[in-house]
């Protein structure tokens, strides 16, 4: 037997386990949709970084995104000739800078010396090397501003426009292209951020 | 053809010419300044070393118009008298053997010792690396290097 003293609190009971059972119910099935949405965004984004990968992997990235001391050439990577140096700056060693043979356009001659503005590697002390990491230490490598010279996501857009980047694209005679126009690089690129710049394991 | 200004050891020089031509050849052809060779004409072997605004630059492949305005020295204009260290270190040392690559080899001996008044081994390596000799000078270029730093550093 309910009392009369006792039938308010259970009234107020049962009301505040209705509004918290409601307030549940309302909030599970967002949480399981955001959930999803969450699962979508990082297959998205696990595709989107597979594409850019595909690029950053190609001969003309790998070829300065290196940890040796200095540049790679020809799309088996093998050493620059005559044992070229990164140098501090990774525009070469005091005397045999990198602009003493590349100009800022290509050379026409057959492996001719390659050309762009501001042609250099990374610099010595985050070399922004790449080579020969997994997919997934490679996509952390990108995002680590303490290994990509200190960029944000965003700013590695604006470093995808730059000539020496593009040139990737224009490499003169002999020499292999991306996989990827540069339009579709840029946008998975973006794509890849927008959805969360997921990382593989 | 268009007009291109810029300095060659020191003096004012206007030359109407392809912008696309290979210094050297404006060097050689227009100039008459034969002491810088042609060896590769890709930049792969050193011989036409010149220094642009003090930088070893390979003249077969930078075109004319990429040094407009600039400062251009040549073998010629190390010094008109062998005064300089470098010149003095290598007839101390007697480096050439056929003396073809030579002119190329000071003028990047020259530019490291720019920028690096006392190279190590190491240093003179990397610099010169970009420089061929086919009669295989390498250990008395090497040698003169350092020759040539006591040199400028003891006349100073």
């Amino acid at each position: 037997m309910i009392s009369r003293h006792q039938a308010p609190f259970l009234l107020c009971s049962c009301a505040a386990t209705l509004l918290l059972l409601v307030g549940i119910s309302k909030f599970l099935p967002r949480a399981s949709a955001r959930g999803q949405a969450n699962a979508g965004n990082t297959e998205k984004s696990l595709l989107a970084f597979r594409a850019v990968a595909s690029v950053l992997n190609s001969p003309r990235c790998l070829n300065c995104h290196t940890p040796s001391d200095g540049p790679l050439q020809g799309d088996d990577n093998h050493p620059h000739a005559m044992n070229v140096k990164r140098g501090t700056d990774g525009k070469g060693s005091p005397a045999l800078r990198c602009f003493a043979c590349h100009q800022t356009e290509n050379g026409k001659a057959l492996h001719a010396p390659p050309g762009a503005a501001d042609w250099q590697l990374p610099p010595q002390k985050t070399p922004m090397a790449w080579k020969g990491l997994s997919m997934g230490e490679l996509c952390r490598t990108v995002k680590d501003p303490t290994k990509n010279g200190n960029r944000t996501l965003q700013d590695l857009i604006p470093h995808m426009d730059t000539p020496l980047v593009r040139w990737a694209w224009s490499p003169g005679p002999g020499r292999t292209v991306p996989p990827l126009s540069h339009d579709e690089f840029v946008s998975r690129l973006k794509e890849w951020i927008d959805t969360g710049a997921a990382c593989p394991e | 053809m268009e007009t291109t200004r810029f300095k060659v050891n020191g003096k004012s020089v206007e030359l109407q010419i392809d912008p696309q031509t290979p210094l050297l050849w404006a060097l050689r052809e227009q100039l008459g300044l034969t002491g810088t060779k042609f060896g590769c004409g890709m930049a792969l072997c050193g011989a036409c070393t010149v220094h642009v605004d003090g930088n070893a630059v390979r003249s077969c492949v930078t075109p004319v118009k990429a040094i407009a305005g600039k400062q251009v020295k040549t073998i010629e204009g190390l010094s008109t008298d062998r005064s300089h260290p470098v010149q003095r270190a290598w007839l101390q040392v007697q480096v050439p053997q056929c003396g073809y690559c030579q002119p190329g080899q000071m003028m990047s001996a020259a530019a490291l010792l720019g920028v690096n008044a006392n190279p190590s081994d190491a240093d003179i390596d990397d610099a010169m690396a970009g420089n061929l000799c086919r009669c295989g000078t390498y250990a008395r270029i090497r040698k003169a290097i350092h020759v040539a730093a006591e040199l400028a550093r003891s006349a100073k």
